[in-house]
């Protein structure tokens, strides 16, 4: 059975999203249970797998007992076994969170479909961080982009079927460039596995300088540079996040971005090589360094000025996915460091806001900022969440987003790229601003307002943001995630 | 000159599968009808499935099945590209699907499938909530 939990994590999910649409039609009441059950098994697979590897024990999985370059593999390292455990806890926590927001948003006959397709995202973002199959990274990809397609436009206002259907345009050319990718790659190295695929990299470092190498480098980067929403790629998100059922907002905006993220991690480390940024392909290195700093400035930047709660999340989230890249493109082990708790910190941090965000629209039908006021007069519970993932936005001290920035400057530092560290201040000033803008609103609205939003949500809503918000905290003061990250890099191959 | 001619003759593919791509891309960009989007999606990945095929090809290649000969003595096509488009093709009409359905259901909502009439009536909406 625990060989087979690379599988299974994957698997679990899937059939239960196939099944819950059939049970729901003999017994409605079956559907929340056996999503959180598969969702609760991914998770416990995930952490599993995370403390097995940690150390250096990668573990392999070949699909079907077919050899690896010839059949599919499955692999867990450090890095993609906190990316995994990333998802399936995010999946989990919506799942629980969801129940009286669906209810409020959605209509009864939709309520099974939307948790079957929840369940098939989750299976599609597990499927592309834990193969070790270039093109079967593709298939899922696809399976996540669609099942967002659809979580997307299921929102309840006319608006979210056109931001699914801009978002469904705009991904599909993005999974076209990396299909593409794929292509050349697969035309100069005749593989697909990716052990193979390096292993010929690093055997003959002549093929960085094929024409066909960097048109395929070049397909995958702007691909996934248009999946994670990098700025200037980011043109389909804002209303995507707006429109989306709050449920949807919450999953998509915590793991979706972020495991293209992962992906391009996965394909420089695990495909071309870093050498691919260092001798290979130095230009593209300089422009994904170019657009992660102008996504650090200004996604914080165009924030400021929203009026619309998810839409602030949404433009700040551009602006989040820029560390993570950046973290890649330093390619310094403190840098990386930085990048990779990022996955979590930002997980956490965003989560817990659109939670927030999700229990606004719950009471007053909309999620504008001004309607935010005096909610920590009358919802103590939530108010504190806000304050400690926007805390941890800004990356004040105590809270995971100072040690992300932390170790982004001091790789920063390390690699003599000093204008990172004015870029990295300057986001933290702005992100104060709109955190401020929020927490103003919460706390210090005059005592005269009467508040639009009513008691505390219920403990269903209530707990997932709370546990989010926690972990903001624990990842801040106890370094687990460090720790986690520095042997997830030692396994990468380099050196601490 | 004459070695590019000559080499475009050769990977006339390449040519083919580019425009076909252009062609898509650009259906997708300058189009505002919903349906022609889809549409111009639909060719930029037939162009790639196009691609793919061709890398499989072999100069008077065969079906690659297993004969009474050994298999080194006849040319025989690469199986994989055919094998990663038919897997590519499914992902193709589950999107072009998605898409169709999301059209009719914006028919529905906006009563028009021009986007710049849809961003009109949103303009509205927001001025409207407003």
């Amino acid at each position: 059975m625990l060989q087979h939990l690379p599988v299974l994590t994957i698997m679990v999910p899937m059939f239960a999203g196939l099944l819950v649409p059939l049970l729901a039609r003999v017994h409605a009441g079956i559907v929340r249970p056996l999503t959180i059950g598969a969702l609760g098994f991914s998770c416990f697979a995930a952490i599993h797998m995370l403390l097995h590897v940690q150390g250096g024990h990668p573990i392999e999985y070949a699909m079907g007992g077919w050899p690896i370059p010839t059949g599919i593999g499955y692999r867990v390292d450090g890095l993609n076994a906190m990316v995994l455990v990333m998802i399936a806890v995010i999946g989990l926590l919506t799942a629980l969170w969801m129940r009286r927001s669906i209810e409020d948003e959605l209509p009864a006959a939709a309520r099974p479909g939307y948790h079957a397709v929840l369940l098939l995202a989750c299976t599609g973002f597990l499927g592309i961080t834990i193969t070790a199959d270039i093109f079967n990274l593709y298939v899922f990809l696809e399976i996540a982009s669609i099942t967002s397609y659809v979580l997307i436009a299921m929102g309840r206002r006319r608006q979210a079927l056109y931001a699914g259907y801009s978002y469904l345009i705009v991904g599909s050319i993005g999974a076209t460039f990396i299909l593409l990718g794929i292509g050349h790659l697969y035309m100069r190295t005749g593989s697909l596995a990716m052990a193979d695929i390096l292993a010929q990299f690093q055997a003959n470092p002549d093929l960085y300088g094929m024409s066909d190498v960097r048109m395929a480098f070049a397909f995958l980067v702007v691909g996934l540079a248009i999946k994670m929403a990098l700025f200037p790629l980011h043109g389909w998100q804002p209303g995507a996040y707006t429109h989306a059922p709050s449920a949807s907002s919450l999953f998509i905006a915590a793991t979706s971005t972020k495991v293209s993220a992962y992906a391009l991690y996965r394909i420089v480390f695990s495909v071309f090589g870093t050498e691919v940024l260092v001798s290979g392909l130095p230009p593209v290195r300089d422009a994904l360094l170019a657009m992660a700093c102008a996504a650090i400035v200004l996604g914080p930047l165009i924030a400021i000025s929203q009026g619309d709660l998810k839409r602030l999340l949404a433009y700040s989230s551009v602006g989040q996915i820029g560390y993570i890249v950046l973290g890649l493109m330093l390619l310094d082990e403190r840098g990386l460091t930085g990048g990779i708790i990022h996955f979590w910190n930002h997980a956490a941090a965003k989560g817990a806001l659109f939670c927030v965000a999700g229990a606004l629209v719950l009471r007053t039908g909309a999620a504008r900022v001004d309607d935010l006021a005096g909610l920590g007069r009358r919802a103590p519970w939530t108010a504190s969440a806000v304050t400690v993932a926007g805390c941890s936005m800004v990356g004040v001290p105590l809270t995971a987003g100072f040690l992300s920035k932390w170790y982004l400057a001091t790789g920063a530092l390390a690699t003599d790229r000093l204008y990172v560290v004015p870029v990295l201040l300057a986001s933290s000033g702005l992100t104060a601003v709109y955190v401020w803008r929020i927490l103003q609103k919460v706390w210090f609205a005059p005592a005269d307002v009467e508040p639009r939003v009513g008691a505390e949500v219920p403990w269903s809503m209530r707990l997932p943001t709370l546990v989010l918000a926690a972990a903001c905290l624990v990842f801040g003061i106890a370094p687990w995630s460090v720790e986690f990250a520095r042997d997830a890099i030692a396994a990468l191959g380099i050196a601490p | 000159m004459s070695d590019v001619l000559r080499h475009l003759g050769t990977h006339y593919h390449y040519v083919i599968y580019i425009a076909l791509m252009l062609i898509g891309l650009f259906a997708v960009l300058a189009k505002g009808n919903l349906i022609k989007k889809v549409i111009g999606l639909n060719v930029l990945q037939t162009a790639v499935f196009l691609f793919y095929i061709s890398i499989g090809r072999k100069a008077d290649g065969t079906a690659p099945v297993l004969w009474d000969q050994k298999p080194e003595t006849i040319p025989y096509e690469n199986p994989v590209p055919h094998v990663l488009m038919l897997t590519a093709i499914v992902v193709g009409v589950s999107i072009t699907a998605v898409a169709l359905a999301l059209i009719i259901r914006i028919k529905r909502a906006y009563g028009t499938m021009e986007e710049s009439e849809i961003l009109v009536l949103d303009e509205s909406d927001q001025q409207g909530s407003a």
